[in-house]
């Protein structure tokens, strides 16, 4: 097996394990409470109409949006709550559909039948509607079981480790074989419980006890393997950790002193889901690790969902950028000087969130508008302004956010551009795209290795319209008065140059190494 | 237990179903004296059915009364009144997701009777109505055919030892032979556990064969109510004459054929 694919299955433990997790346990909470109200509005139709409105408009929520709302809804609690309440609602509507399907179905001769041989409704429901009404209703339970155990690929970014992390970071990765494996596994899953239940069907209409049973506990086994992770393919996850031990012993050896002040101690990493943000994750990891701390890395975060979890101490350090905060979560629109932001951004956020800045890391991640050597020379381009007279033959890639800044917005007014034409999307693409001369000009980030390999040029912008992108190392309150901690990664402040995250980030971007290999040898260097 | 009120008795029941302007069922008055079989006869749509389920309260009356040996239903349970009466079904009504020994037993473990009580009572009632238990008792519905799924009936009918059974057109489905077997056996049967009985058809032959007295039903009401001898000899009217010259027809037809037959043998 190719490294990468070992790489890949020792995550598997962990990642299937907390898909299972969310996904089992959302089904099942979902069929007990979606049978009862199927019941009730088969019985009633006052109940049946607002029911029904209601968990149909649910269901139309896109899934993703409706994740997200559970993060606010919450309080901007992050992980496993938010993602499994989405869940459940998504399980309820095709269980309580089919319910009330089935139920309807049943032969008024059969329910004349039953109060006949003198059952009360009670018994007439359990005796004789539900069980005739059984396929229909598993045929519903096995629809949610599908949908469920795909949607839990979207919890990743709400900070619930599932299979989607392969997907995600393999997007942003740019490493197919990643997603691929993210896709056949979830799929997979899928099958499994799927074929389970039907099993589970046959043998209570076929009366065959032993093999209900053992159904029952597959299903109960996937579940404990979540909680339990590890379980699974114990050879694979058991060498992974063992390396990991040697590895730290081997470090721990040069870092000496700080070796065991972590002990016993859970660090939670927030990161969103780019390339940058997954090496930094790697590099606070491997310092908590080699402090013989637990590091957990939540990453593909959104952004404003890692904030509010910094905040709420449900994630505990996280390197942010001066202005991202600046705009997004303090809500400023013009841009100051790039020591003066710093200040600022860590003054407000210690009042306002109890976020504490510790320190900038050294380098920046602005944006940088950048086009390929052809463009540049055929338009004569050595800054922004130059592209001013010519905007309305000009195409400008970026992601769909970039777009709906004030940074672009300023940008924009600042150089007079409103007649550029803007194409959103996905910040894997973008670089290829201008490369290839899809678009004119594209909206990258400085140290994005890509650059580099495309052999783009970065476009001057000599009215400072793009604010400073200072990338900080932010604490959350409780992190802050964990002075082991701040100890341990203090020796990160101001070490990182734009010319080595770069190099790192092309590393991971276009030469495949892991980004735990490209942190390695950022931290060594 | 006194032998001279009647087992079932129907004091001027009226049912309007919804808002229809002609009542289904229209002041009928009838009685079932203990151990005797009264058929219900009539064309499809006169109020049959209707009047039957109003006997053990599956539909309510909008007026009259009913009396099940003497006790006005509507001062019981109708659930336990239910459990009290046997009811066989027009188009049997077994549960299909139950084995036969569970439909017989279903009344039986309604009442709360303890687990061997009901293996016993089932399998003495499956061997009552010709199905050896130990054969039938596990099978489901689906896996017998028409005939032995009306034996099924009647045994579920008979299982809480009722007074009193309702059957509504338990034949209607059979072919000619097993209908004949299955008649011949109920009417041993009920004469053996001296059964009262309401037998809805609208098979004229079948309550001539089977009833001691026959109500001829039209558009809602009582036509006349006699025996079988009664009925053949002096019909009310018309519309009685006419559903009483069936079987007269069918066995002067079958009497010519057997005495041209002779007749002809002899020539
Ligand atoms: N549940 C009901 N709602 C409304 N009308 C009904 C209902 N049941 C029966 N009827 C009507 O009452 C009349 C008598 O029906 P029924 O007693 O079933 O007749 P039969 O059994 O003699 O064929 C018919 O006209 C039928 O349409
Ligand atoms: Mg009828």
């Amino acid at each position: 097996m190719s490294p990468r694919l070992t790489l890949l299955f020792e995550q598997l433990p962990d990642l299937l394990g907390g898909h299972l997790t969310l996904a089992v346990p959302a089904i099942f909470i979902g069929v007990l409470i979606s049978l009862p109200l199927g019941v009730l509005c088969v019985k009633s139709a006052t109940i049946r109409g607002p029911v029904m409105s209601l968990v149909s408009l649910v269901q139309t929520v896109p899934s993703i949006a409706l994740l997200a709302i559970m993060v606010a809804l919450l309080g901007g609690t992050i992980g496993y709550w938010p993602a499994f309440i989405a869940l459940l609602i998504y399980s309820i509507l095709p269980i309580i559909r089919n319910t009330i399907v089935g139920l309807e179905s049943v032969d008024p001769a059969m329910r004349e039948a039953a109060k006949a041989v003198g059952m009360r409704p009670l018994q007439q429901l359990f005796r004789v509607e539900l069980p005739l009404a059984f396929p229909v209703i598993l045929a519903g339970i096995r629809t949610a079981t599908v949908w469920v155990v795909g949607i839990a690929t979207l919890s990743t970014p709400v900070g619930a480790p599932s299979l989607g992390n392969y997907i995600f970071s393999g997007l942003q990765l740019r490493d197919w074989q990643r997603v691929i494996f993210g896709c056949v596994a979830t799929m997979t899953l899928s099958l499994v419980l799927d074929q389970l239940i039907a099993v589970i069907e046959t043998s209570i209409q076929s009366r065959r006890k032993t093999s209900l049973a053992l159904a029952m506990c597959a299903i109960v086994g996937l579940v404990a393997m979540g909680i339990v992770p590890g379980v699974l393919g114990p050879e694979a996850a058991g060498f992974s950790k063992l390396q990991e031990k040697e590895n730290e012993s081997e470090k721990s050896d040069s870092s000496g002193p700080l070796r065991t002040t972590l002990e016993g101690q859970v660090v939670r990493i927030g990161a969103k889901g780019f390339t940058e943000q997954f090496i930094l994750a790697e590099i606070l990891r491997e310092k908590i690790e080699d402090a013989g701390g637990t590091p957990e890395v939540l990453s593909n975060m959104g952004s404003t969902i890692v904030f509010n979890a910094l905040a709420k101490n449900t994630v505990d350090v996280y390197v942010g950028y001066t202005g991202t905060i600046w705009s997004t979560v303090l809500k400023e629109t013009d841009p100051i000087s790039r020591i003066a932001m710093r200040a600022a951004v860590a003054g407000r956020l210690y009042d306002e969130y109890g976020i504490v800045l510790a320190g900038a890391l050294g380098f920046e991640n602005t944006y940088a508008l950048v086009a390929r050597r052809q463009t540049v020379q055929r338009y004569g381009l050595r800054q922004i302004g130059n592209l001013t007279p010519v905007a309305k033959d000009l195409r400008i890639g970026g992601d769909p956010e970039f777009f709906g800044r004030p940074e672009w917005q300023r940008v924009r007014n600042l150089y007079a551009l409103s007649d550029i034409t803007e194409v959103g999307m996905d910040s894997t693409f973008m670089y290829q795209a201008v490369a290839d001369g899809q678009v004119d000009v594209a909206a990258g980030f400085s140290t994005d290795g890509r650059i580099e390999a495309f052999d783009l040029a970065v476009l001057n912008d000599p009215k400072e319209a793009f604010p400073p992108y200072d990338a900080v190392l932010l604490l959350s309150p409780r992190a802050a008065k964990n002075r082991d901690l701040v100890h341990v990664l203090e020796p990160l402040l101001n070490q990182i140059s734009v010319a080595a995250m770069r190099t790192a980030n092309r590393r991971v971007d276009e030469d495949g190494v892991t980004p735990r290999v490209a942190a390695d040898s950022l931290l060594n260097e | 237990m006194n032998m001279h009120v009647p087992a079932i008795e129907l004091v001027s029941l009226t049912k309007c179903f919804g808002n229809s302007v002609e009542p289904a069922v229209k002041s009928v008055d009838l009685s079932v004296a203990q151990g005797e079989v009264l058929a219900i006869v009539g064309g499809s749509g006169s109020g049959k059915t209707t009047t039957l389920k109003m006997i053990n309260r599956l539909i309510e009356p909008t007026s009259g009364s009913v009396k099940v040996m003497g006790e006005d239903v509507t001062n019981v349970d109708p659930v336990g009144l239910r459990r009290s009466i046997g009811y066989a079904f027009q188009g049997v009504g077994l549960f299909p997701h139950m084995s036969v020994g569970q439909n017989v037993g279903v009344t039986l473990q309604l009442l709360g009777w303890t687990k061997n009580s009901i293996i016993e009572r089932v399998n003495e009632l499956l061997t009552m109505v010709d199905l050896p238990a130990d054969e039938y008792r596990d099978r489901l519905p689906s896996e017998l055919s028409g005939g032995q799924q009306q034996r099924v009936g009647f045994a579920r009918a008979l299982a809480s030892k009722p007074q009193a059974i309702l059957m509504d057109e338990p034949f209607g489905a059979l072919d000619p032979i097993t209908r004949d077997a299955l008649q011949q056996e109920f009417r041993s049967l009920q004469k053996k556990l001296e059964l009262s009985v309401v037998l809805v058809t609208h098979d004229m032959s079948e309550a001539v064969l089977l009833a001691d007295r026959i109500a001829v039903m039209h558009k809602g009401e009582i036509a006349q109510v006699a025996s079988p001898q009664v009925l053949l000899t002096s019909p009310v009217n018309a519309y009685v004459a006419q559903l009483i010259d069936t079987p007269r027809r069918h066995s002067d037809f079958i009497e010519s054929l057997l005495h041209g037959k002779a007749s002809g043998g002899a020539r």
